[in-house]
């Protein structure tokens, strides 16, 4: 899988739009190694298209945030990343989707293995009305694993891994719904970290928590990124600012810029960027 | 990306933002007074215009003082982004350098009342006179950059800093070589010189605030360059 970590090659974006109006090239730093390379994505619900002509490349052990409107397709998109998209009717994805170089619709591909090595976060955050111990092994129950050393060593890694684990090491056969939101969410993360995967989706993974909790959340993500690549949808562009390396904003289906974050938050080159972020009419 | 002309979804953040730029032209103002009326004390021998400039340095302190506070309350309440963030931190910069010119303007003024007690030279500070008007167009101009957010006239600042320095020069080699000539004029001397290096200053710290014109409307940090090197980076080469 990760035969392509001396690959050194510079990532390029090509963006359509630029001051000059002139095709103009990003180049990342030239020593990311990608991890998803998305070629020319359009994805259409019936005959609305959704994703137009999507060109980016995710880093590998980086924060890729997505930012945009609501409807801007950014959710689409990242569920894409585990073929989320399968699930609803009607869908039509053409291009590229490569993840270290596989296809990632492949009808060949193994969904379930696809999404044990791309995990997902949501929103709200979904732990089972199981105790806590049984959330973050569940993944692996799921996989004949029962032994319960190995069950307690990969429980109390993961909920270290998802800064709960002092929180919650005198109550593990407590009832999950009886957290705190902020802890549930850190729970779901555990038991996504806990089947080791390479990739992990956040979708808007702290919009429904206070701020403390938040706080918490994006503190994780940056340990987090150590290991894993990351990819998350946010609508709060602070956030997006302070968890991410690289950033990219997206509008009616299009990806619009795509650069390094303090880049993007200072010096963005698209003037719809710009108005987006600093909340001008568009 | 370049300043943003369209209007933001917040019209208070608006108004905060269009209030905090007109706050900073009127302090320039006031400190582009400052620097006249110092140089005028000086070359006419007006004690009384020289007092008034020591005095009215308090009002371009509490300008400095009450732009930051506003600038900081933006960024506390806004957390503005890209040209928006680029305007607050620029603005920040720019009114440090205002004031240090007024300083520089009260500095004059005290070796203008020094000066005005003693005999006055035959050609009655011609030289600085000239250097002060120069310095004076280009605190000017840099006003009026920012006014217009105009890059081109903010480089052109920067280009006009180093003819300062070259006259700075020049008048501290005159002004040696009257010392030499003749010791009664060194204490005269001494004063002119301590007004030239600030009027040398002023003309420093225009240049700092065409840098930061320039970083708040292109995004390019062009601090610590020669005036070419500015150019280069402004226009893209570099």
């Amino acid at each position: 899988m990760n035969s392509q970590a001396t690959n050194a090659t510079p990532i390029r974006v090509s963006l359509n739009q630029s001051r000059g109006g002139e095709e103009r090239e990003a180049l990342l730093m030239a020593n990311e190694t990608p991890k998803i390379q998305v070629n020319d994505l359009n994805l259409y619900y019936g005959k609305d298209q959704a994703l137009k002509n999507i060109t980016l490349t995710i880093p590998e052990k980086k924060v890729t945030a997505f930012i945009g409107p609501s409807g801007c397709g950014k959710s689409t998109l990242l569920r894409c990343f585990n073929r989320m998209n399968d699930l609803v009717d009607n869908v039509t994805i053409t291009g590229e989707m490569l993840m270290d170089g596989f296809e990632i619709n492949d009808p060949k591909i193994n969904v379930a293995e696809l999404r044990r090595q791309v995990g997902m976060v949501f929103q709200k955050p979904n732990p089972f009305p199981k105790t806590i111990y049984e959330n973050v092994a569940y993944g692996l129950r799921l996989q004949g694993i029962n032994d319960r050393q190995t069950l307690d060593k990969v429980v109390e890694k993961s909920l270290k891994g998802a800064a709960l684990w002092d929180e919650v090491k005198d109550r593990l056969n407590e009832s999950a719904m009886g957290m705190s939101g902020g802890q549930q969410q850190r729970l779901v993360i555990a038991r996504a970290i806990a089947i080791e995967p390479e990739v992990i989706l956040l979708d808007e993974p702290a919009s429904a928590l206070d701020p403390i909790s938040t706080l918490k959340i994006e503190e994780l993500i940056n340990e987090l990124k150590d290991q894993y690549t990351i990819v998350i949808v946010t609508h709060n562009m602070q956030q997006a600012a302070r968890v991410s390396d690289y950033t990219a904003f997206m509008y009616m289906g299009e990806m619009i810029e795509f650069g390094a974050t303090d880049q993007l938050f200072t010096n963005p080159t698209v003037k719809q960027t710009e108005d987006y972020i600093t909340g001008r009419y568009g | 990306m370049a300043t943003n002309k369209s209007q933001h979804i917040s019209q208070q953040f608006e108004k905060e933002l269009q209030d905090i730029r007109s706050r900073v032209l009127a302090m320039g103002g006031l400190v582009e007074q400052q620097v006249s009326n110092a140089m005028e004390a000086l070359v006419t021998g007006d004690a009384e215009l020289a007092r008034q400039v020591i005095t009215d340095d308090e009002d371009v302190n509490k300008m400095d003082i009450s732009i930051d506070e506003d600038c900081i309350q933006i960024i506390a309440l806004r957390q503005p982004t890209a040209s928006d963030l680029r305007l607050v931190t620029g603005i920040l910069k720019t009114i440090t350098d205002l004031e240090r010119i007024g300083d520089e303007a009260v500095r004059i003024g005290r070796m203008a009342l020094n000066l005005a007690e003693k005999d006055r030279p035959k050609k009655n500070y011609r030289e600085l006179h000239a250097l002060g008007q120069h310095v004076s167009g280009m605190l000017h101009n840099t006003l009026d950059a920012f006014a217009r957010f105009d890059v081109d006239a903010a480089l052109q600042v920067a280009h006009e800093d180093r003819q300062v320095d070259e006259e700075y020069e020049g008048i501290m080699r005159q002004l040696m070589t009257y010392m030499m000539e003749d010791p009664r004029t060194i204490s005269r001397a001494i004063d002119m010189m301590w007004s030239a290096r600030s009027l040398e200053r002023i003309g420093d710290h225009s240049r700092n605030i065409s840098q930061h014109i320039i970083y708040l409307v292109e995004g390019k940090d062009v601090r610590h360059l020669s005036a070419e090197k500015m150019e280069k980076v402004v226009k893209g080469n570099e």
